[in-house]
């Protein structure tokens, strides 16, 4: 186990490593530089500001500052908010962010294994049938969609929640719902169809020779089998959820880390574009990393020591 | 002697279960499949009946019903009763009916590959039966499977609870499998194809720790097999079904070698024999009849070498051939003796 996790770690390293240098090579491949926009025409102020943040400097020589400034999680100044570091904008924004995302995953989670049990109990009951059009629906409406809904009947014409920002849990609930329900339906399809196959298998039909209670059968036996499919999904379900809460914090005006994400690209503010890339794709592996060890931890067959390492 | 007589002189022995005309049909998109049509026997304490047949002869439902396993819908107990100290399983309500799965009456299935839970430990299912059932404590439940294990033959029990499934064999799963249903110490246990799925020197070991077992707890089995050689080493008694119907039961000498039916004989003579080396195998021509829409008098009539024209349109009644041998075939009726008399 504990050579799995070092094994683990050092590919994680290496991926962090892959993403940055892509980033790199993406961020400076784009047209044009942070001062295209501001006002000034003036060459020699612009060669001073190229200067001041190193910008004049060769690729390579820029590459290694900026491999030390991953090092060190020093990401230095804004380029365009010359009051802010890379990190102070990380420190306000991401806590929000991470709160939308992780309330969103344990909601649809939640939701979605309960819904897909139910529907999997019930096969072809009524309560099936009412899961998975809950499910279709909620897979085919795209959650800026239901965002904006969301705030039209529940915020504009009952007035019950507020329609924006992050200050209270009862603002919370609009923007966890609109993120949610996707990958709720989506988890809820999987439990049902897993479920089902689970199920039909000897061992449930032993433990109900063995005059088991039914829920006992269902949490103990049926359940931790069937989630193996779902916590699968749950590495790129994770990634979408993150980058979803980018389009959901906009529409609800929440102060998180997607709209600095979105202002650093357009303006071509390297020191956040890498800050934000870097970091996010470091929590996104992270997470995947946990998600590898749930996998070991629901089914004894798969041995993480015996694994070999892998880039996911 | 009188019938009545006979089964007075049968039940001075301890029955168990008995199992009367039971009916199971399956409703399916094609129409409604009566797998099980009217089976009745008697299982006595200490006693293994084996049920012999081929696939799809009922067997396997008959063993599933007595157990309460019939998922239904689509299946359905239409008519019968399994008695079981004086209660009719078939019509309890499930709550009652879960004190008595496991606890008196227990099930070994086919494939110990499948029988276990993989992400269960061994020691969890050995104890969580017991657990429910007698309401044990961690470590009585636990000192009970250590038992249990030792009794059918596993090493290092203390270990091996902390296992799981794949980390054994597929015989060592098997006696699994064996303990889990008895350590409640049932009175009944239906061993459905308990052999099938291993190699035949485990196949061996598997049956001789049946037989220690049976000495030791004195419990009843039903065996649920096709294999004739497993039933030669260790039944009992043997009911020969075909098509949903008991169609003669009686002891293991009975069926062996005084068999009065013609499918009986034509399931023994199928069966490869080492000692007699030059005789062909001899399979019964045709094939088992639809049960969508089973026929009306006996099912083997159109496969049957023997049948008369009875045979198609009237059900054969069950004949005493002696108290305990009983076959449902007209050759045996009083008025067709003589007639095959060449044979």
């Amino acid at each position: 186990m504990v050579s799995y996790i070092i094994k683990r770690f050092l590919m994680m390293i290496a991926t962090i490593f892959i993403i940055a240098t892509l980033t790199f090579a993406l961020m400076h491949s784009i047209p044009g530089s942070p001062f295209d926009s501001d006002k000034t025409s003036n060459p020699v102020i612009q060669q001073n500001l190229e200067k001041f943040y190193h910008l004049d400097d060769p690729l390579p020589v820029q590459y290694v500052s900026y491999l030390k400034a991953i090092v060190t999680f020093d990401f230095g100044p804004s380029i365009k908010k010359p009051n802010e570091t890379v990190n102070s904008l990380l420190e306000r924004g991401f806590p929000i962010s991470l709160e939308l995302g992780m309330i969103t995953i344990i909601v649809a989670c939640i939701s979605g294994i309960i819904l897909g049990t139910l529907a999997a109990l019930r096969h072809n009951g009524l309560i099936d049938y009412f899961a998975m059009a809950i499910a279709v629906i909620g897979i085919s409406i795209p959650n800026f969609i239901l965002a904006t809904v969301l705030i039209q009947v529940f915020a504009g014409q009952l007035g019950w929640l507020p329609a924006a920002t992050w200050s209270s849990p009862k603002h919370m609930i609009l923007p966890t719902l609109a993120l949610a329900t996707g990958p709720m339906a989506i988890i809820a399809r999987l439990t049902r169809s897993s479920m089902l196959e689970v199920l039909t298998q000897d061992y449930i039909k032993m433990a109900k020779a063995k005059g088991l209670k039914p829920w006992r059968i269902v949490f103990r036996h049926a359940l931790r089998n069937a989630m193996m499919p779902v916590v699968t999904i749950m590495g790129t379900m994770l990634a979408s959820i993150l980058t979803g809460t980018f389009v959901i914090e906009k529409i609800f005006a929440i102060p998180g880390m997607g709209k600095y994400f979105v202002e650093s690209i357009n303006n071509r503010d390297y020191p956040v574009i890498m800050g934000t890339t870097v970091f996010y794709s470091a929590f996104l592996v992270f997470m995947l990393f946990i998600v590898d060890i749930v996998y070991g931890l629901l089914d004894p067959r798969i041995k993480l020591h015996k694994k070999e390492g892998e880039t996911s | 002697m009188t019938q009545a007589q006979q089964h007075e002189h049968v039940a001075a022995r301890e029955k168990v279960l008995e199992v009367h005309n039971l009916h199971v049909t399956f409703k399916t998109f094609g129409g409604e499949v009566k797998a099980v049509r009217g089976v009745s026997f008697d299982l006595y304490k200490g006693e293994t009946l084996a049920i012999v047949g081929e696939s799809g002869c009922g067997k396997s439902v008959t063993s599933n019903a007595i157990m309460g396993l019939i998922p239904q819908p689509p299946g359905r107990i239409e008519n019968g009763q399994i008695v079981y100290n004086g209660k009719d399983l078939s019509k309890m309500p499930k709550k009652a009916l879960r004190k008595i799965q496991g606890m008196d009456i227990s099930m070994i299935f086919q494939d110990p590959m499948t029988a276990l839970n993989p992400t269960l430990t061994i020691g969890e299912q050995l104890t969580e039966g017991i657990r429910t059932h007698h309401g044990l404590s961690k470590d009585e439940a636990k000192k009970r499977a250590i038992e249990m294990l030792n009794l059918v033959g596993i090493p290092n029990p203390e270990e091996r609870l902390k296992q799981y499934a794949h980390q054994f064999s597929g015989g060592m799963r098997q006696r699994i499998v064996i303990a889990i249903a008895l350590i409640c110490e049932p009175d009944v246990l239906i061993a459905d194809e308990p052999t099938t799925a291993l190699d035949v020197t485990i196949q061996a070991q598997i049956l001789e720790l049946f037989a220690s077992i049976q000495e030791r707890m004195g419990i009843s089995i039903i065996l649920i097999t096709h294999d004739l050689g497993v039933v030669a080493k260790i039944a009992d008694r043997i009911a020969v079904m075909y098509a949903g119907q008991i169609i003669e039961i009686g002891t293991k000498r009975d069926i062996f070698y005084r068999n009065t039916h013609p499918y009986t004989r034509g399931l023994l003579n199928s069966v490869p024999r080492l000692d007699l080396l030059e005789e062909e195998l001899k399979p019964i021509d045709g094939t088992p009849p639809d049960l969508f829409d089973p026929p009306v008098g006996c099912g083997f009539a159109a496969r049957c070498p023997f049948a008369m024209d009875v045979c198609e349109h009237v059900e054969p009644p069950a004949t005493y051939i002696t108290e305990e041998h009983r076959s449902y075939c007209w050759q045996q009726d009083e008025r067709a003796k003589g007639l095959f008399a060449n044979y």
